[in-house]
């Protein structure tokens, strides 16, 4: 069952204007079940446990469970990202936990500047990019003796 | 079956994919369409944020070379990749993108992607090529930039690209539909990029429930790019070129980090390395056996005959190489606190890009620097952009390219108006996620280029082709509602095949007949003519899918784009009649590698106006080796 949801935490993103599961998911797994207004994994066969569903709920409803048919019971590995950084919690099958952080961005959310601040004045001919030589760090872009 | 609305988007450049090179393609395209006053669209059958090979992050750049600081030539690049594939690489192409490569790893580290440092503030490498990253986000901030390029109100997430709309011989647009309502999209253009990712699922998985979702390529790549460029008419390069990687067995944990950063061994099951065991196998394959490093898929052949000898299972010795390293800290405490930073760094590895791989650690109680793990070879691939090389036969720059490789426009195939990046493009692999955004941005530049310069017209698209593959999108639709009925369970119904079913028999095929996983990457001239009529019965069978909904139509069509890129495999591998990557697949019935007459590019090409497929053999022109020119071979 790769993916699954928490019926009790799972409120159907009531609150919000899209399905987050559903609205990530880039296999078109997770769908919400509109009787219920509990989301599921349509085809569990085809999860790649890629996390983004359990990244992205609001409230932490989605969990993995390993592959039934070669991984053993027992282990989960949960995320919980921020803005800036992810920390995971790894429990393993005999109960050991290990806790890891890493950062996962530099700058504020949505602030990605096309240009990155480099520039040159390249012409429609040619083989310079629009940031380039900038963002090249070289005075020109190589070309083949 | 309900009604279908029907949507027309018109745009200057539409780019199919929302993937690292269609993102590339949209920051680069905004810059130079706001300066020529042209419109630019995207469309992804996801959410661009997570969508393609990168959705879940990844822990290393794969392709930096360093110009600036002068640590490698645009030379040693081309050589790298020429000599990983055994010698078969459009040097232009390659040039071309290890050029403008660091151009976009620097606007990545801008846009806010943390690139590991060392003390003195320099990058720090997984190998020669490789940069690590803490690259959870990677997929997140790329699309970022490319999102505030062309602004979110031009880009078309959850629509499914099917087929390419064309205007005689010119590529005018694309159709497809969306899978959250019943529309069908008309994209109309006068340039169109195709970036839609490599194949997975055309072979059989090894993992045969759940797992199956758990191949190393991501289940969401499905061929899309093959076949919106056959059907476009574009000829095709390398699709006997799969791709097999040896990755963590099962979960498919990458093993880069582990061989390079770590420097760690594998080994059989009596304990023997199979890199000195077999050593002189290599020699059957020079003058590519006995390059450094060794090529990827002559490392796999070794690892393999091992296998085949019963001499498995292989393991990775992750517990010798971290306790090496540690010890070579110093005293005791730095090497307890070296430790410390290597397990963290090798989970990190996984946690950033093959979460699977931790869960399956976790729960088989795996520390990795107490005992070592097993790795294998998983199923074949499509990957043009990494060590595969199957794609488009595109032009390459003004300046680099031999005129038989240039028709006047970068990344344009050999359809007018149809531009091709990432794995959609053939010839040039080892571009990755890095080298796949930097294409995306040549290919696009190019494109505006061209429809400035050629003063592109508006297309005209006939209503009544609209109209045909409107029907043609919805079919399996409708096959599902008329005949449902006619049994008690709707999976059984001697009417239609569910995409499920027509996904096995055609993976069943492609495993047993040209070389899966079950016949240990095996195939001959009489196994392949008897897939390829197997093959045909199923193309047949295609006309009969049936969907129940918007998801299972996706299926379908998915389904029918990874049968098409099989069926230019094994034209492919049957066309060349030698085995030069015998890691990836080995004709039995032509063993050995044949340099006189096959050392050139198969191409084919499915004509539009017969509907057959055309082989030919296309010249390596080497650029950069000076080494006699070699003949093409009749
Ligand atoms: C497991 C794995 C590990 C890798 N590790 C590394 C690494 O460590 N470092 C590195 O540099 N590179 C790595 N790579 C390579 C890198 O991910 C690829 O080279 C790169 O993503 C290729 O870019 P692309 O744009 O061609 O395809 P993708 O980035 O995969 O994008 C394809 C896009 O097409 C869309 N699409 C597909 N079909 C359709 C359709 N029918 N209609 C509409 N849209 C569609 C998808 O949703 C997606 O947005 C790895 C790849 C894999 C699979
Ligand atoms: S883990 Fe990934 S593939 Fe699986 S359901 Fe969640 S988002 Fe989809
Ligand atoms: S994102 Fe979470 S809360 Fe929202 S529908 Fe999905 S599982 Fe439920």
């Amino acid at each position: 069952m790769p993916s699954f949801v928490n019926p009790e935490k799972c409120d159907g993103c009531k609150a919000l204007d899209k399905t987050a599961c559903q609205y990530i998911c880039p296999n078109d797994l997770m769908v919400l079940n509109k009787e219920t207004m509990k989301a599921y994994n349509r085809e569990p066969e085809m999860c790649w446990e890629c996390y983004n569903c359990v990244k992205i709920c609001p409230t932490q409803a989605v969990d993995v469970r390993g592959y039934a048919d070669f991984v053993p019971m027992g282990a989960s590995v949960v995320p919980l990202r921020s803005t800036d950084s992810i920390m995971w919690t790894v429990k393993f099958r005999n109960g050991t936990i290990k806790r890891f952080k890493f950062p996962i961005r530099t700058t504020p959310e949505g602030q990605a500047q096309p240009a990155g601040g480099f520039g040159g004045a390249p012409s429609l001919d040619g083989p310079t990019l629009f940031t380039e030589p900038g963002s090249l760090g070289l005075p020109a872009v190589w070309m083949k003796a | 079956m309900q009604d279908f609305k029907t949507v027309e988007v018109e745009t200057d450049l539409l780019i199919l994919g929302g993937g690292m090179a269609a993102c590339g393609a949209a920051v680069e395209a905004a810059y130079w369409a706001k300066e020529h006053g042209l419109r630019v669209a995207m469309v992804d059958k996801a959410a661009v944020d997570r969508s393609g090979a990168v959705a879940m992050g990844l822990s290393a750049i794969n392709q930096y070379v360093g110009l600036k600081d002068g640590q490698n030539s645009i030379k040693d690049y081309v050589d790298y990749v020429r000599n990983d594939l055994m010698g078969v690489t459009r040097e232009d192409l390659v040039a071309n993108i290890a050029r403008h490569v660091d151009s976009s790893v620097h606007l990545f580290e801008k846009w806010g992607l943390p690139i590991w440092k060392d003390e003195k503030g320099a990058y720090v490498h997984e190998g020669r090529w490789q940069l690590m990253i803490n690259g959870e986000s990677y997929k997140v901030v790329v699309a970022e930039a490319a999102k505030n390029a062309i602004g979110k109100e031009n880009i078309y997430e959850r629509v499914f690209v099917v087929g390419p709309i064309m205007d005689g011989e010119r590529c005018v647009g694309a159709y497809g539909f969306s899978v959250r309502e019943n529309t069908f999209y008309v994209f109309r253009a006068k340039a169109v990029l195709a970036a839609m990712g490599g194949a997975v699922h055309v072979f059989k998985p090894r993992s045969s429930g759940e797992g199956q979702g758990r191949a190393w390529y991501p289940p969401w790549n499905a061929g899309a790019s093959a076949y919106f460029t056959l059907k476009a008419g574009a000829e095709m390069t390398c699709q006997e070129v799969r791709f097999i990687p040896v990755r963590f067995k099962d979960a498919y944990g990458p093993v880069g980090a582990w061989f390079l950063l770590f420097k760690s061994r594998a080994t059989n099951g009596l304990g023997e390395n199979y890199m000195e065991t077999r050593k002189a196998e290599l020699d059957n394959w020079a003058p590519y056996g006995h390059v450094k490093p060794v090529p990827a898929n002559l490392r796999n052949y070794l690892m393999l005959l091992d296998v085949m000898a019963g001499k498995g299972p292989i393991s990775m010795r992750t517990e010798e190489a971290i306790q090496k390293i540690a010890a070579a800290a110093g005293d005791q405490k730095a090497a307890k606190k070296k430790l410390k930073e290597l397990e963290s760094e090798a989970w990190e590895d996984f946690l950033d890009m093959t979460i699977s791989q931790a869960i399956l650690w976790a729960a088989s109680n795996v520390s990795p620097e107490e005992q070592p793990s097993e790795i294998a070879a998983a199923e074949p691939y499509f990957i043009g952009s990494h060590s595969g090389a199957s794609g488009a036969w595109v032009s390459g720059p003004e300046d680099l390219a031999p005129k038989d490789y240039f028709w006047g426009y970068e990344n344009m195939s050999t359809v007018r108006g149809l531009f091709c990046a990432g794995d959609a493009s053939g010839a040039s692999s080892h571009k990755f996620s890095s080298g796949s955004h930097a294409e995306g941005r040549i290919a696009a530049k190019a494109a505006i280029r061209y429809i400035v310069k050629e003063k592109v017209a508006p297309a005209k698209v006939d209503q009544a082709e609209i109209e045909r593959l409107k029907a043609e999108v919805l079919k399996p639709l409708r096959q599902f509602e008329e005949f449902k009925g006619a049994t008690t369970q709707p999976d059984v119904n001697p009417n239609y095949i569910r995409p499920k079913m027509f996904q096995l028999r055609l993976q069943k095929l492609m495993d047993e007949y040209a070389g899966g996983v079950t016949s240990q990457f095996t195939t001959s001239d009489a196994l392949l003519n008897r897939g390829l009529e197997l093959l045909g019965l199923l193309k047949e069978d295609a006309e009969k899918l049936g969907a129940e909904d918007l998801h299972e139509l996706m299926r379908c069509w998915e389904n029918v784009h990874r049968m098409y890129q099989a069926e230019a495999h094994v034209r492919a591998i049957l066309f060349r009649e030698e085995t030069r990557w015998p890691g990836y697949y080995f004709r039995t019935d032509k063993p050995k590698m044949d340099e006189k007459n096959w050392h050139v590019f198969v191409n084919c090409r499915l004509n539009p106006a017969t509907n057959q497929w055309e082989m030919s053999k296309k010249p390596i022109i080497h650029s950069f080796v000076e080494q006699e020119q070699p003949v093409l071979a009749h």
